[in-house]
């Protein structure tokens, strides 16, 4: 194929993942590769191994208990902007997910993939800081505004895996971007919740050092500007 | 006719196949043997090559060969041709610019192949080009059309001091500046067409085979003209004669004149696989098809309209520079003279016209015919004009094109051409009646109590297909003649098989050619077979483009079966003892007019090919050829109204109504010409609002050499086309047909510029009209109002 000629290897378990990881010369977990096969395919990157991250069992699946979300890290778009549960308590979300790349990428990109690679032009980095979420890892559990340092950088350590993203459902949320006219990436895009912290809202795209949180949440929390439903 | 003759909205035949992935395509081919070339290509956008050493390359695994320009040079191989001479107004020939296949002194844009490698695999292929090492002397880099004018610019061709290719006008100067000095009111815009990049859905590709034992070649390519391609090549490319050199164009997924020229790939995969002794395949990656493929338009023009106090457009000043990239590809002059500054008379009587066209090499790919070639530039400029001087005088920009509408025909236009036939007043009633452009101004209003922009615009455009009388062309500089030749094959059961030159890459000749022999031979339409793109089956062919294959292609055909049909009603009469100008085809069977004598369709062709009892002295078979050379380019024309909504907040254009009003002359089948229609306004829209090739013009570098900067038109980015057709026939076909491949693509994008700036109430916008230039725009006019 295009890209240089690399070791695929699907992990069937946090433990198997580290360890295959750690076995590797250069390796690189992919959860999606949604960025990543684009970046190989260009021969922008030569990992020695990939680590695949989207067959662990642990990473899958939606749960909401009264307004406890837990996504897992391994969920897809697609399953995000189709969960009946989601739209339930956070309709802005799958709105969000609904609008990410085509039905290819939603149905194999993950949003743990999404946030460790803090693309600023990804759409999920935006709602994470926006609903003040917690970064879930298999080592400890990250505040949303800890995550995110700059473009393309995360808190995450070399060694650390997603598990999840665990949020409170707000009292209403939206979601707008502005799309780049070619790849309809986000140009820029704002996610803004109420919830019980207030108003969030997180921009991304528009920025120099990725997604952050804009002083609109202690304008309208000032009454400065009135939050429209 | 019944349901599958001429003016029947037939299903295509040949969509089974494309749409189950049961298409042959020249990637599909596979023979024994066959190794995978990639090519090492130029990062630089001009530098002079200090070496090439291939040693490691040649050292990996599954590396058959790398082979470099100067061995190229060595056997002989030729430089690449552009196949129209131009002469500049002082009488000198064009400056052709010497183009290596493979480059091995200098190499002129990014992407300029030096060095082909062939290996088992075609990964190991692109693993082993990395590790050619080429060094460069990077040299000074221009980009821009009226950069490489400027005194002091880095020169790319010793044989063009300056850059300029060509200084060549047509018209009459004098007389157009006359009239400008005369005139009540002159109306003056500056025009920029903006570069494209062709973007078929498949991408390049060839596969060479030589064969030792016969001395033999076989070229597999995604060609538009099979035919003038294999000319090409043993004529001018040395790679071998005629005869000793088979080019097929299998199933090829679109090409809007990318695919009419010949690159270096073909030619360069042809001589690698006889120094390598194995057939050779080389595919393109989108990349590289941004980075290769001839590009389209790039114009810049300076405009002078003049009108006398009634109105009258008296005159046309206009001065060009057409940017033709690093080298002059197979077309590339003709483009911006003969099919362009012919049409700048639009469908307007005007009595003096001048344009002078300049064109000029810069550090970028070449730059050819793409879909209109020509004629959506001239249509730009003018209905951009018309547009703006209507603004301009005040009065209605629907009333100003009456006013000034030819009327008369045949017209003969200040610049060559000679419109037969046309009804302009008919396609824009239409289009003003389909848009209700009457009601605009409540659309408007309503549209601002949303807070939305709302603009209206229209082109009346006419482009000239057909392509065209060789006589004619030959006396202008063509190197062929652009005729076309067909063969109908009539079966001893009465299945018939045509052999055309044209060659279909989308446009249906499957069914649209079928439907011309069931219309006259009275057959079902699955007992035609169209054969085209293999020069072992055809014996010669001008092949697709320019509109071309309806009104040539298809009135070959029709003089084949005017010969078949004459034997067959001589067989007919002989058999039923009767006159054979008695003799009527129809329904699978000739009848005796008037009488209840008939004899079935598949007993005349059996009897043709039995020879039992023929008329006395006639051969047997039933089986006739023919060329067709045209007596005048057509001239299809309409009307097209484009409506905007545009966010002031963001500069987002929203497309709310798009109405096409066309004149195609007959037409064969109305469904395969709204696709045509609808697809070349996809285009036409994507030329308007979203495309455009950017170079850094610092160093050349090619800024949208993918799809994440390239933004090519998508579903939600148009809205439903109203299409409507008012034909004239035209005159100079046996079948009355003008074409309508190009149309929309000439039509649409100043109908949405004039529209836009109506919106913004700023007529400084160029294409494409991007959000941020369309807000940059608005700012800007808000700006100047605010000032005054």
């Amino acid at each position: 194929m295009h890209l240089y000629s690399t070791n695929y290897h699907r992990a069937t378990s946090l433990e198997d993942a580290g360890k295959l990881l750690s076995g590797a010369d250069d390796g690189k977990y992919i959860a999606g590769g949604q960025t990543l096969i684009a970046t190989l395919k260009q021969r922008l990157a030569q990992p020695s191994d990939l680590v695949d991250l989207r067959h662990i069992a642990a990473l899958k699946g939606i749960a909401v208990e009264g307004r406890k979300v837990t996504i897992g890290a391994g969920v897809t778009h697609a399953e995000v902007a189709s969960s009946a549960s989601i739209r339930g308590v956070c309709p802005a979300l799958a709105h969000l997910a609904s609008l990410i790349g085509d039905p290819h990428v939603r149905h194999m990109g993950t949003i743990g993939g999404s946030i460790a690679n803090d693309d600023p032009a990804a759409d999920y980095p935006a709602a994470v800081l926006g609903l003040g979420a917690t970064v879930v890892t298999n080592r400890r559990e990250i505040a949303a505004d800890d995550f995110f340092v700059s473009l393309f950088e995360t808190a995450l350590r070399d060694d650390e895996i997603i598990t999840a993203v665990r949020f409170q459902a707000p009292e209403k949320a939206g979601y707008a971007k502005f799309a780049n006219p070619a790849s309809r990436f986000a140009m820029t895009g704002v996610f803004v919740s109420k919830g019980e912290g207030g108003v969030r809202v997180a921009v991304t795209g528009a920025g120099s050092s990725g997604v952050f949180r804009h002083a609109g949440g202690r304008l309208v929390a000032a009454g400065r500007v009135r939050c429209a439903n | 006719m019944g349901v599958e003759g001429i003016g029947a909205r037939v299903a295509r035949k040949e969509d089974k196949r494309f749409l189950t992935g049961k298409g042959r395509y020249t990637d599909d081919m596979v023979v024994p043997g066959m190794k995978y070339a990639y090519f090492v290509r130029s990062p630089y956008a001009h530098a002079r090559i200090a070496g090439i050493d291939a040693s490691a390359a040649k050292a990996m695994p599954g590396v058959i060969d790398v082979l470099d320009g100067k061995q190229l040079l060595a056997d002989g191989i030729g430089n690449l041709i552009c196949g129209w001479m131009i002469h500049s107004k002082d009488g000198s020939p064009m400056k052709m610019g010497g183009w290596r296949p493979l480059a091995h002194e200098t190499v002129r844009y990014v992407g300029d192949a030096v060095a082909i490698v062939v290996a088992d695999s075609f990964g190991e292929a692109r693993d082993a080009a990395e590790a050619v090492s080429v060094s460069y002397d990077e040299l000074p880099v221009v980009t821009v059309a009226v950069d490489t004018l400027k005194p002091g610019a880095p020169e790319l061709h010793p044989e063009a001091p300056g850059n300029l290719i060509f200084d060549w006008e047509i018209g009459d100067s004098a007389a157009a500046d006359a009239a400008i000095a005369q005139a009540a009111h002159v109306t003056e815009i500056e025009i920029f067409n903006n570069r494209l990049s062709p973007n078929p859905m498949e991408p390049r590709a060839t596969l060479g085979i030589y064969d030792g034992a016969e001395d033999h070649y076989t070229c597999y390519t995604t060609s538009q003209n099979p035919h003038v391609a294999r000319l090409v090549m043993s004529a001018f490319y040395n790679v071998a004669p005629e005869n000793k050199l088979r080019v097929i164009a299998p199933d090829v997924g679109g090409g809007f004149g990318s695919k009419i020229y010949i690159y270096p790939e073909e030619i360069v995969c042809l001589w690698a696989s006889k120094k390598t002794g194995v057939p050779v395949k080389w595919t393109s990656d989108r990349t590289e098809a941004f980075l290769t493929d001839a590009h389209g338009r790039d114009h810049v023009s300076k405009v002078k309209m003049a009108f006398d106090k009634d109105h009258k457009i008296i005159g046309l000043k206009v001065d060009t520079i057409a940017n033709l990239g690093a080298y002059m590809s197979l077309f590339s002059s003709a483009v911006p003279t003969y099919l362009y500054a012919t049409l700048l008379s639009g469908q307007y009587d005007i009595a003096a016209i001048h344009c002078n066209v300049r064109t000029v090499y810069t550090n970028t790919v070449p730059v050819d015919a793409y879909r209109g070639a020509g004629r959506p530039e001239a249509t730009y400029l003018l209905e951009r004009t018309v547009e703006t001087a209507a603004r301009e005088l005040g009065i209605s920009p629907v009333e100003l094109r009456r006013k000034n509408f030819i009327r008369s025909f045949p017209h003969q236009t200040p610049v060559i051409m000679n419109y037969d036939a046309g009804d302009y007043d008919a396609s824009l009633d239409a289009a003003l009646q389909a848009s209700d452009w009457n009601g605009f101004a409540a659309r408007k209003a309503e549209a601002a109590r949303r807070g939305k922009l709302r603009g209206i615009g229209m082109s009346c455009y006419i482009e000239a297909c057909g392509i065209a009388p060789s006589a004619a062309v030959g006396s202008l500089g063509a190197g062929v003649g652009l005729w076309e030749s067909a063969e109908v094959r009539v079966n001893a059961v009465g299945t018939v098989e045509v052999l055309t030159g044209s060659h279909s890459h989308g446009q249906g000749h499957e069914t649209t050619f079928a439907q011309l022999v069931s219309e006259r031979l009275g057959v079902p339409l699955d007992n035609v077979s169209i054969v085209h793109g293999d020069t072992d089956k055809v014996q010669m062919g001008m092949g697709t483009y320019g509109s071309r294959s309806g009104a040539v292609g298809m009135s070959a055909i029709v003089k084949a079966l005017d010969k078949v049909e004459a034997k067959a009603k001589k067989i007919a009469a002989h058999l039923m003892e009767a006159d054979e100008s008695d003799i009527v085809i129809g329904n699978g069977e000739m009848k005796v007019a008037g009488t209840d004598k008939s004899v079935p369709w598949f007993q005349v062709t059996l009897a043709a090919y039995t020879g039992h009892n023929l008329p006395s002295g006639m051969e047997p078979g039933l089986k006739e050829g023919a060329f067709y050379d045209p007596s005048n380019f057509t001239f299809p024309a309409g009307c097209y109204i484009a409506e905007v909504e545009v966010d002031p907040e963001t500069g987002k254009t929203e497309i709310v109504q798009f109405v096409a009003a066309d004149d195609f002359g007959n037409i064969i089948n109305p469904m395969i010409v709204e696709g045509q229609v609808h697809g070349g306004i996809a285009q036409g829209i994507g030329q308007a609002l979203l495309e455009g090739v950017h170079y850094d013009p610092a160093n050349g570098q090619l800024l949208t050499a993918s799809y994440m900067d390239y933004a090519m038109p998508r579903a939600d980015d148009l809205p439903s086309f109203s299409v409507s057709h008012q034909n004239t026939p035209c005159p100079g076909n046996p079948l009355g047909i003008k074409g309508c491949g190009e149309a929309g693509a000439i039509g649409s994008p100043p109908a949405l510029i004039n529209a836009i700036t109506d919106a913004i109430g700023n007529n400084k916008l160029n294409m494409p009209a991007t959000p941020l230039a369309v807000w940059t725009a608005l700012q800007a006019g808000q700006i100047r109002q605010a000032a005054e």
